[in-house]
C-alpha cells in the first residue's frame, strides 16, 4: 500500500501539468484562430496576389490559384518611380524617427523633477499622439494653410514674410542662408515635423518609465564627486537610457517606413511626399492594379521583415522573454 | 540668466578661498553655472512644448465657435469675441443630411458601434489567451507569442490589400461588421499583451490555493485573477477602444462607397476634401471626433501610461 502512494501521485501530477496545458490551448484556440485567419493568411494571400495578374474589377471573381507571373515585380522594380519614393521614405522615416526621439527626450527630463501641475504637463504632452490622427491633420493642414492658416498668418505679420508658404503643397523651395542658397523639400519637412510632433509622446512615454526605474544612487556618488548636471546626464543617465532609446528607434523605423495615414491625409502624396506606402494604396485605388500593389507592399515588408528581426534579437539579447 | 551668472563664478575664482583649493572650486562653479541655467532652460522647456502640443487643440475648437466670415476677415485672431460665439457648426455638423447638415450624428452612432463590439470582442477573446500564455505551459507557447508580437508589428498598409480582396470576395466589404473583425485582429495582439503583464502579477500561490480549493482553472480565472485586475482590463479596453475609435485606412479602404456607414474619422477625411463646407463646420467636427478620445484619456490617464509601458522598465 505504502509503495502504490508515490507512483500514483506521479501520475496525478503528471495530468494535471496535461490538463493545464490542454486548457492552456483551449484557451488561446479564439485567439490564434483570428490572427490566423485575419493576418497570417491574409499575408501568405498577398504573397500569392503578388505574383499574379489581379485587377480591382476582377477580385471578386478571379480564381485564387491563377497562373504566376512575375510581370508585377517588373512592373514596381522597372520604374524608376519604386527607388524615388523608396529614397523619400528614408528620408522621412530618418528624420522623424531622429525628431521623435530627441523630442522625446528632451521632454522626459524636463519633467523629470517632480513640480506643481506636473501630471497636467504629462497628460498634455500625450496628447498629439492619443487623438484622432484624422483631426489632428486637419487642424495642421487648416493652420498651414496659405490663404488663412494662422502660421502663415502669423508669419507674415510677426516674422515678416513677404508672402505665405504653402507648407504642404510646394514640393522643394530655396533658402537664401548668409549668402549661400540650399534646396529644402518644403512639404517634406513639414511632414517630417508632424511625425515629431504626433509621435515624440511615445518615445516621451517610455523614457519616462525608464527615468522612473533608475536609480538616484549613482547620480549622487556621482555629484559627491562634483560632476555637473550635463556630465551626470552624459555619463550616468544616458547610457542606461540607450537600449530603451535603441528599442525605440527599431519601432518607430518600423511604424513609419509603412506609415500612410499621416502622409495621405496631410499631403495626399503629392509635392514630394510619395512614400512607398501611399504608392501601394495608389496602385490599388488609381490604377486598379491589385497584383502591382501587393507586389510593392512585399517589397516593403522585406524591409519590415528585417528590422523586426533586429527587434527580436535585441530583446532576446535584453533577456527578455517574447 | 546664464550671462550674468557668469562674470559673478569668475570674479570669485581669484579670491584666497578659492585658491586653497582651485579644482575643486572650478567644478563647483560649472555645476552652479549649469544648474542655474539647466534650472531655467527646463521651464522655457515645458512652457514650448506645452504650447507646440496644446496650440492645434485649442486651435480646433476656437475655429469651431465662430462663424467662417470672421475666420476670413481676420485670420490671425486667437480668441472669439461674445459677438462672434456660435454653435451653429455643430448644428450643421451634427444634423443628418436630409436636414441640410452633414450627418456626423450617424458617423458618431457607426464609431461608437464599431469601436464597443471591438472593445467587447477582443477582450472576450483576449483575456483567456493572455492567461493561457502567462500561466499555462501548453505545446507552442513560445511560437503563438512571437507570432502575436509579429501580428501586433506588421502595419496595416501591407495587411490592407489581402483583406481588402478577401473580404469582397466574401461579402463583408461595405459592412461595420467586417471592420470590426478586422478591428478585433488589430488589437487582440497589444491586448494580449497588455493583459499578460497585468496577469502576471497575480500571485502563483493564491491561484493555487483556489485550485486546491477544487476550483478548476477556468474557475481560478473567473472567480480570482480576474477580479484581481480589473482596473488593468478596463485600461486595455479603453486603449482598443482608441484605436478601433481613431483607425482610418481600414475604414476608407472598405466604407468609402456607402456614407451611411462612414465612421467619424472616415467623414472628417472625406468631407474636409470639398470645398463647399466651410472649415468652421470641419473643425466642429474635428472636436467631436476627438472629444471622445479626450474624455477617456484624462478620465484613465495614470492607468493607461503604466499599462502601455509595462515592458519598458525593464531597460
Amino acid at each position: 500500500m505504502p509503495a502504490e502512494t508515490p507512483a500514483r501521485r506521479r501520475i496525478r501530477r503528471r495530468t494535471l501539468s496535461q490538463r493545464d496545458a490542454r486548457t492552456g490551448f483551449l484557451l488561446m484556440s479564439p485567439t490564434l484562430l483570428i490572427v490566423l485567419a485575419v493576418v497570417v493568411l491574409p499575408l501568405l494571400w498577398s504573397v500569392l496576389i503578388a505574383f499574379q495578374e489581379l485587377r480591382l474589377l476582377e477580385i471578386g471573381t478571379a480564381s485564387p490559384f491563377q497562373s504566376l507571373t512575375l510581370e508585377n515585380f517588373e512592373r514596381v522594380l522597372d520604374s524608376g518611380e519604386l527607388w524615388t519614393s523608396l529614397g523619400i521614405t528614408l528620408v522621412y522615416t530618418t528624420g522623424s524617427v531622429l525628431l521623435s526621439i530627441t523630442l522625446g527626450l528632451i521632454a522626459a527630463m524636463a519633467v523629470r523633477k517632480p513640480f506643481r501641475g506636473r501630471t497636467f504637463v504629462r497628460a498634455a504632452f500625450l496628447l498629439p499622439y492619443v487623438a484622432p490622427v484624422v483631426a489632428v491633420t486637419f487642424v495642421w493642414r487648416t493652420m498651414l494653410s496659405p490663404q488663412f492658416g494662422i502660421v502663415n498668418e502669423a508669419g507674415q505679420s510677426l516674422l515678416g514674410w513677404a508672402q505665405p508658404i504653402p507648407f504642404l503643397s510646394e514640393a522643394q523651395r530655396t533658402l537664401e542662408i548668409l549668402g549661400a542658397s540650399f534646396p529644402v523639400p518644403t512639404a517634406l519637412l513639414t511632414a517630417i515635423a508632424f511625425e515629431g510632433w504626433r509621435y515624440f509622446p511615445f518615445a516621451f512615454l517610455f523614457l519616462m518609465a525608464r527615468l522612473e526605474a533608475i536609480s538616484s544612487e549613482t547620480e549622487e556618488a556621482a555629484l559627491v564627486d562634483g560632476a555637473s548636471p550635463l556630465q551626470s546626464f552624459r555619463y550616468i543617465l544616458l547610457p542606461q537610457l540607450l537600449p530603451v532609446i535603441a528599442l525605440l528607434a527599431i519601432l518607430r523605423t518600423i511604424w513609419t517606413f509603412n506609415e500612410f495615414d499621416d502622409i495621405f491625409l496631410l499631403t495626399g502624396g503629392a509635392a514630394g511626399t510619395g512614400v512607398a506606402s501611399v504608392r501601394v494604396y495608389e496602385f490599388l485605388t488609381v490604377q486598379r492594379n491589385v497584383g502591382a500593389a501587393s507586389a510593392q507592399s512585399l517589397v516593403l515588408s522585406l524591409v519590415l521583415i528585417l528590422m523586426l528581426a533586429l527587434y527580436l534579437f535585441l530583446m532576446r539579447k535584453r533577456g527578455e522573454r517574447l | 540668466m546664464t550671462a550674468p551668472a557668469t562674470p559673478t563664478e569668475q570674479s570669485r575664482a581669484p579670491s584666497p578661498r578659492a585658491a586653497a583649493a582651485p579644482p575643486a572650486r572650478r567644478r563647483f562653479s560649472r555645476y552652479r553655472i549649469e544648474r542655474r541655467t539647466l534650472g531655467v532652460l527646463r521651464w522655457i522647456v515645458i512652457a514650448c512644448f506645452l504650447i507646440v502640443t496644446l496650440l492645434p487643440f485649442y486651435y480646433m475648437v476656437l475655429l469651431s465657435l465662430k462663424p467662417i466670415e470672421s475666420l476670413l476677415r481676420n485670420p490671425a485672431s486667437l480668441i472669439v469675441t461674445p459677438a462672434e460665439f456660435t454653435l451653429r457648426a455643430y448644428q450643421q455638423v451634427l444634423a443628418p443630411v436630409s436636414a441640410g447638415g452633414q450627418g456626423f450624428g450617424t458617423f458618431l452612432a457607426n464609431s461608437a458601434f464599431v469601436a464597443v463590439s471591438a472593445v467587447i470582442l477582443s477582450l472576450i477573446v483576449a483575456i483567456p489567451g493572455a492567461y493561457a500564455i502567462a500561466r499555462l505551459p501548453f505545446f507552442g507557447h513560445r511560437q503563438v507569442n512571437a507570432l502575436f508580437l509579429a501580428a501586433y508589428l506588421f502595419p496595416a498598409i501591407v495587411m490592407a490589400i489581402p483583406l481588402f480582396v478577401l473580404f469582397t470576395r466574401i461579402g463583408l466589404r461595405g459592412s461595420l461588421v467586417g471592420l470590426v473583425l478586422v478591428y478585433i485582429a488589430q488589437t487582440v495582439p497589444v491586448a494580449i499583451y497588455m493583459l499578460r503583464n497585468y496577469l502576471e502579477t497575480v500571485p502563483v500561490s493564491v491561484e493555487e490555493a483556489g485550485l486546491v480549493d477544487g476550483l478548476s482553472r477556468l474557475g481560478v480565472l473567473r472567480r480570482i485573477s480576474l477580479p484581481l485586475v480589473l482596473p488593468s482590463i478596463m485600461a486595455t479596453g479603453l486603449f482598443i477602444f482608441m484605436i478601433a475609435w481613431n483607425e482610418f485606412l481600414f475604414a476608407l479602404l472598405f466604407l468609402v462607397e456607402r456614407r451611411d456607414s462612414w465612421t467619424v474619422s472616415l467623414g472628417l477625411s472625406q468631407l474636409s476634401g470639398s470645398a463647399e463646407i466651410p472649415t468652421t463646420v470641419l473643425m466642429a467636427g474635428s472636436v467631436v471626433l476627438t472629444l471622445p478620445i479626450l474624455l477617456l484619456f484624462f478620465s484613465t490617464e495614470r492607468l493607461l501610461t503604466g499599462g502601455l509601458t509595462a515592458g519598458a522598465e525593464k531597460g
